[in-house]
């Protein structure tokens, strides 16, 4: 389950201004993201229910040509091994940079939680299973726009071949710089959700979470997230606490 | 004053405004004010604006606002080339701290938009329904020519010797602004706002065909605010000179 290290409860001035005028969610449990029953946080609930109740399932982000290729920033953590990095993670960081001097061929992604068989995988095992690549507008919650080439596995190809399970509802994301954020099963099991390895044609660059990122190409980039080390299957939504940034104003769920 | 101007008025609108007008003016009023705060916080953030689909602070824009010291060209690090796909792209590290208020900024704004969503839904089909819209509202046909709008504004530019009726009928000038506003400024915000949600696009991809890109809705976005702000100093300027607490009254209770 999540890392309960994680479940740090931090008040930021608009969620304690609108918690302690007693707006909270009622109903709102472990079940339903998000978990923060303050104000704003209903309006990323209503956004959320309006978006999967109106919106078709497999509707595919806009893909471009080979042309439409732009500059890419690299913004947030650029290097999990990096101390100086603002989410820099004590125990996860050294080993990163244990990983990556091995060519990443040490590095192993684990799946767990709600799976008939957890499984281990190197970057190998997944560059073996059945790709995909699609070239798509990476959209930032800052205003900025870049589109590039992504190639990995599907996220379903994965979970399935861990047998998932029926009751399963979301998949989490644990990151080596201490990040960690999940996505729901109708972003899980689209098509263009990713587990990327390659980048415009090439190996997955360090600044944009070499050796493998998430790519959720109908939410804002902050959800497809970089150096993942580990992925669990769970049956409830469960608070990331600050690591995933929620309790800090930021929407769970980002399609706008 | 303009009754030779206006002739097909609805006698009940004669005294201020009606009940449905109220509520949905005023809270289209407070999301509207959550929505430009919020949204000048969102635009700080990256406060430059470009056309097409992508615009980053590694590509040149169109216009930059400064508002913010977030764009810094010297603040980035050169690290991938991916030449071989083309001369264009490239990658960088970005190497500075930016201000970012978006976590709280970005909800607000979206909860504020829903609000302004439902109350604007309900003025448009009230008002289409009810037919303020037609008869009090919108310009008729002779309101474009010349003679008229030269006499509405030259009306607007003489000094007002006490209070005017609050409510319909409306002037000319007025009527051309409740238009633009009601009808294109405010549709136009929902629309381009929409285009730029990566879940909605995928949905609906004609949104980023109308406007050519997701950047190029950002920045009609943008230009639509700022028809929207011109129009609330001219509006609340409007309701101090001709009687604020005569104005106020009007559309809070409605007479």
């Amino acid at each position: 389950m999540i890392d309960k290290r994680k479940v740090i409860p931090r008040r930021t001035f608009i969620a304690g201004l609108a918690s302690s005028a007693g707006l909270t969610l009622a109903g709102c449990g472990e079940t339903e993201p998000p978990t923060y029953g303050n104000l704003l946080r209903m309006g990323d609930w209503v956004t959320y229910k309006a978006h999967r109740l109106l919106l078709p399932e497999q509707a595919l982000a806009r893909e471009y040509d080979l042309g439409d290729i732009s500059a890419m920033p690299a913004t947030g953590t650029v290097n999990p091994g990096d101390d100086q990095q603002t989410f820099f993670d004590p125990v996860h960081g050294p080993e990163f940079s244990r990983v990556q001097s091995s060519g990443f061929d040490d590095w192993r992604i684990t799946v767990e939680g709600s799976v008939d068989r957890p499984g281990v995988f190197s970057l190998q095992d997944l560059q073996k299973m059945p790709s995909r690549t699609h070239i798509t507008r990476h959209t930032c919650e800052e205003g900025w726009s870049a589109i590039a080439q992504w190639t990995g596995v599907p996220l379903s190809t994965v979970l399935y071949a861990c047998g998932m399970q029926s009751q399963a509802r979301y998949v989490w994301f644990h990151a080596y710089d201490s990040w960690i954020d999940s996505i729901d099963m109708n972003d899980a099991l689209h098509p263009q959700t990713i587990l990327a390895y390659g980048m415009n044609g090439r190996q997955l660059p360090l600044s944009h979470g070499a050796p493998l990122r998430l790519r959720v190409e109908r939410q804002i980039g902050y959800k497809s997230m970089k150096y993942l080390r580990k992925i669990v299957v769970t049956d409830n939504f469960a608070d990331g606490g600050s690591s995933v940034h929620i309790d800090d104003g930021w929407s769970w769920y980002n399609g706008i | 004053m303009k009754e030779d101007v206006v002739v097909s008025e609805v006698p009940t609108e004669a005294e201020g405004h009606r009940r449905w007008v109220r509520i949905s003016h005023w809270v289209i009023a407070l999301s509207i004010i959550m929505l430009g705060i919020s949204g000048v916080f969102i635009l700080a953030v990256h406060p430059r604006l470009y056309w097409g689909e992508v615009g980053n602070d590694l590509v040149p824009a169109i216009l930059e606002i400064p508002i913010s010291a977030n764009h810094r060209p010297e603040g980035w690090q050169r690290t991938v080339d991916f030449t071989e796909v083309s001369q264009s792209a490239f990658s960088a590290n970005r190497m500075y701290p930016i201000f970012n208020q978006n976590g709280w900024a970005r909800s607000l704004h979206f909860l504020a938009a829903w609000f302004f969503l439902l109350a604007g839904l309900i003025y448009a089909l009230a008002g289409f329904i009810s037919g303020h819209a037609k008869h009090s509202l919108l310009p008729k046909r002779g309101d474009f020519s010349l003679a008229s709008l030269k006499k509405d504004v030259l009306e607007h530019l003489k000094p007002r010797a006490g209070a005017i009726g609050a409510g319909p009928p409306y002037g000319i000038v007025q009527r051309i602004s409740y238009g633009i506003v009601l009808y294109v400024a405010m549709p136009l915000m929902v629309i381009t706002g929409l285009a730029m949600a990566p879940a909605i696009t995928a949905a609906l991809p004609i949104l980023l065909d109308i406007f050519g890109g997701f950047q190029s809705a950002r920045t009609v976005h943008f230009f639509s605010f700022s028809v929207l702000l011109l129009f609330l100093v001219v509006h609340v300027t409007m309701v101090f000179i001709t009687g604020f607490s005569r104005q106020m009254r009007a559309m809070i209770l409605g007479k």
